[in-house]
């Protein structure tokens, strides 16, 4: 009898042991540098009105003088506001939406509010902030949490409904009290979602920084914004943009490796290749 | 004399739907019991309800004798899936159900058992599918259970792992003396590890009928394949489904 034989596409075997090289930073370098020398040939060679965009090459030497005028302190002011905001509407929002997602009492007490309050945008708090508060630190701060909370506590809220009823009745099956089930079932089967709002809520949080500090303040990137503004500065302007580019990036991409460090238990699309 | 385990199920519905009704059964110490029928007649319902997830019906469960209501350390539930909690390593999830500190003798000797020594600082994801089921089975060993129940324990795995698990099952169960009360849609894997097949109706009632296996252990597939106890049961199932 002849034996059967089935052609079937062997797996590429190269594919999973290829050794991978870290690629990705000179390519993604790649358009800003074009960007770059492009509008550096484009100003110099009278294309581009230099009073409305200054050349890179402008914007470095700026950057260099504002270093030796004060930089540090608008850097540490802007840095400290979104610190301090951040955390305090983000662990509002940690505890108020474990309550609400845990608690169905909670959630129907709470979750309405919640949702009405995420429905204003929230920059049309800022006048009634002024009046409240002055113009001090206390309404940034405040304009801040609230910029930073909603992201977060819809992150715990969808994360905790959406943990699996199959994994809480394991929970269930070892007879966990129910502060057990939350610590060792709900809160790391949530991890995922609740990262994904602290990263949302972060990024959120240097938005309205900026939108507090252009209103308000004589210290931070904001005010430099608005300073260039007043001062027809394009290069002071665009030298605070970079600055706000690098620490938002900076920070996204700590938060980015917080969550790979803690979710790397998880079998997903992002985690083949430490498989 | 008490059984082990009695379950008394005297009505259960899901809304207006009543799945078991009038449904008894008794599980002796050191005895493996399969429940076989067609997948909706409240096998994988019974089975909530022995191990304590499901309290919403009528009648009792009794464990020598006196009636529990919820879960009991004395009774073991292994699920279709393997349901490892993804975050925790192999060893965290065997020990997962355990009250007092992990004892890591008892783990590494769990793990040598369902033949996965030097597993246990894997997380889940590196696993296969019978591998996972396998940490489950350890998991649910490692609280020492009287009662194993199983729903369809190995109904997801290839033919040639699910005769491995069998093996492994039917070992276990005799080197710690377990009862098991093991809910399969599979004829034969119901022969090979059963004292007492019980054959469950699509129809809300009583046990449809019982047949012995007083074969001894361990047994041979290729024997089993034999034997006359499979037309019979089949039998059964064809008549339940002429109904």
């Amino acid at each position: 009898m002849k034996p059967h034989t089935i052609d079937l596409p062997l797996p590429a075997a190269s594919q999973d042991t290829a050794p991978r090289k870290p690629r990705l930073l000179p390519l993604g370098l790649l358009l800003p540098l074009l960007a770059v020398a492009g509008l550096e040939f484009g100003v110099r060679s009278g294309l581009v009105l230099a009073n409305l965009m200054p050349a890179p090459s402008e914007i470095a030497s700026t950057l260099a003088w504002l270093t030796q005028n004060g930089l540090a302190g608008h850097l540490a002011s802007s840095c400290l506001r979104v610190a301090a905001g951040f955390a305090f509407g983000a662990s509002l929002a940690l505890v108020l939406g474990a309550a609400v997602a845990l608690n169905p009492r909670t959630e129907r007490l709470l979750d309405p509010s919640f949702q009405a309050l995420r429905a204003i945008p929230s920059l049309a708090w800022v006048p009634l902030l002024l009046l409240w508060f002055g113009i001090d630190e206390t309404p940034k701060l405040i304009l801040i949490a609230i910029g930073a909370f909603f992201p977060v506590y819809m992150g715990v809220v969808s994360g905790i409904r959406g943990v699996d009823r199959k994994l809480l009745e394991v929970g269930q099956l070892y007879r966990l009290s129910p502060l057990a089930l939350a610590r060792r079932v709900l809160l790391p089967a949530a991890l995922p979602a609740v990262l994904t709002g602290l990263r949302n809520g972060l990024s959120l949080a240097w938005m309205f920084m900026v939108a507090a500090e252009l209103i308000a303040a004589s210290q931070g990137l904001g005010y430099l914004l608005s300073d260039g503004r007043e001062s027809s500065r394009a290069d002071i302007m665009l030298a605070a943009i970079v600055l706000l580019a690098l620490l938002g990036k900076l920070s996204d991409t700590a938060m980015g490796a917080l969550e790979a460090r803690l979710l790397s238990w998880r079998d997903s699309y992002a985690n083949r290749r430490t498989r | 004399m008490t059984a082990l385990l009695e379950l008394a199920v005297d009505e259960k519905r899901y809304g207006t739907r009543t799945v078991l009704r009038g449904f008894h059964l008794r599980l002796e110490a050191g005895e493996i019991v399969s429940l076989i029928g067609a997948s909706g007649c409240g096998k994988s319902s019974l089975l909530s309800i022995a191990a304590g997830l499901d309290g919403q019906y009528r009648g009792s469960v009794r464990l020598r004798g006196a009636a529990i209501r919820g879960t009991h350390a004395e009774i073991g539930l292994i699920f279709q899936e393997p349901r490892l909690f993804p975050w925790l390593t192999v060893e965290q999830n065997i020990v997962f159900g355990a009250a007092d500190a992990p004892d890591a003798g008892r783990v590494a000797a769990l793990l040598e058992e369902v033949g996965l020594g030097g597993f246990g600082k894997s997380l889940p994801k590196q696993l296969s599918g019978g591998q996972a089921q396998r940490v489950a089975i350890a998991r649910g060993l490692y609280t020492r259970p009287r009662v194993l129940l199983l729903d369809e324990p190995f109904s997801a795995v290839d033919a040639f792992t699910r005769m491995r698990l069998q093996d492994l099952l039917a070992r276990v169960a005799a080197q710690y003396s377990l009862s098991v009360l093991l809910v399969t849609h599979d004829i034969d894997e119901a022969l090979y590890l059963s004292d007492r097949i019980v054959l469950m109706d699509g129809v809300p009632g009583p046990a449809r009928a019982e047949f012995e296996v007083n074969l001894e252990r361990p047994r041979d597939r290729a024997v089993l394949a034999t034997s006359t106890l499979k037309p019979a049961i089949l039998e059964s199932l064809h008549a339940v489904h002429a109904i």
